[in-house]
């Protein structure tokens, strides 16, 4: 478990001084995903005291991805004072796009599923 | 002996106190959510934000002051997107047979949820900085705040959006997907995961591991795709 968040936290320096480095515009943690994601493909299931560690604590974190957000989402009422003119606008801004995301991000995904002929047992 | 009033002091500009009751109020949130049936209404983030929210508004507790025991919280989104490669890498093989299906959404998905922020935020008249902080409000917490900061956004602003965002898409898409009579759990946690990140991740491992699963992945995707699509529409409106 310790050995598995030692790993995350490595994958997510690696990320950031990558990007620091080339100055590439993505995030460091996201740059971190991918180069762990390509380690554990390159490992193939070897390293078999460490890749559990990396899956039991990638499940802690995951299980309780939610936790994450609360530090933030509390700053909601920080900035009150600078949103509260727009409030209305943005509530509509963001209730509108999400229904429209959802909607053609679904129907893409199935539509190309079918045109496929696909099925992985779920549709 | 001190009394309770100097013991108050002493601990509410603490980082402990702040750190301790973020998690034990997430811990008694997600409890309630689990005793509710994972009621959307009830959505563990949401009854999170607001009672620490109330806390802080009743005892004129300042953000800054809470966020110094909460920012250890705040700090595992990091490693948390980082561990997202786990299930990716273990799925990768029903990930691949399904590659066109994703590659497709992710990028009508992407476009879709910044191009629909500029044309609303426009028609409804959001000035142009709050437009740029929203952009990349459908990519997760870490990387829609480095976004808007490279852009001259509002980072917090931007945060706070993200949430809002998270908790919307996570209110509405079980009840959409009924409507909309969609049972295919991939397509429906890939469209969680690219509209809501993590918070729609968390909803739909919820209902499905499938669809939690392909949310993960959409989750992951999108924040690659956002960061390539907003300075995009950035430079369309002019900044």
């Amino acid at each position: 478990m310790l050995r598995g968040l030692a790993a995350l936290l490595f994958f997510q320096l690696l990320g950031e001084s990558l990007v620091f480095v080339t100055g590439f515009p993505v995030p460091g943690p996201v740059i971190g995903l991918v180069l762990l994601f390509l380690s554990l493909l390159a490992l193939q299931g070897r390293l078999r005291e460490t890749i559990p560690a990396v899956e039991a604590a990638a499940g802690a974190l995951l299980g309780n991805l939610g936790l994450f957000f609360v530090p933030a989402g509390v700053g909601v009422v920080a900035l009150w004072g600078v949103v509260q003119d727009e409030g209305g606008a943005i509530a509509a801004v963001l209730i509108v796009s999400a229904v429209f995301t959802l909607a053609v991000t679904v129907w893409t995904f199935i539509a190309v599923r079918r045109l496929l002929g696909e099925r992985d047992g779920a549709a | 002996m001190r009394s309770p009033v100097e013991l108050w002091i002493y601990l509410s500009t603490s980082p402990l106190i702040w750190l301790t009751l973020t998690v034990c109020t997430w811990i008694a949130a997600s409890e309630v959510s689990r005793r509710l049936d994972r009621n959307p209404l009830v959505n563990p983030v949401l009854t999170s934000i607001l009672l620490l929210s109330l806390v802080m508004t009743v005892f004129e507790i300042p953000y800054q002051q809470f966020f110094e025991g909460a920012q250890f919280v705040h700090f595992l989104l990091g490693p948390a997107t980082v561990a997202i490669a786990v299930p990716l890498y273990r799925q990768w093989d029903r990930v691949r047979r399904l590659f066109l299906p994703i590659a497709a959404a992710l990028f009508v998905g992407s476009f879709a949820a910044v191009s629909s922020v500029v044309v609303l935020g426009t028609l409804l008249g959001l000035s142009e900085d709050v437009v740029v902080s929203f952009l990349p409000k459908s990519a997760t917490a870490g990387v829609a705040m480095a976004i808007s900061a490279s852009l001259g956004g509002n980072p917090s602003l931007t945060a706070v959006l993200v949430i809002l965002t998270g908790i919307v898409g996570a209110l509405i898409v079980t009840p959409f997907m009924n409507l909309m009579r969609v049972r295919d759990y991939a397509a429906r946690g890939f469209a969680a995961g690219l509209t809501s990140h993590g918070i729609g991740t968390a909803r739909a491992y919820e209902v499905d591991e499938t669809a939690g699963l392909f949310a993960a992945i959409a989750m992951a995707l999108n924040a690659v795709a956002t960061s390539a699509v907003v300075p995009l529409a950035a430079a369309w409106i002019g900044r």
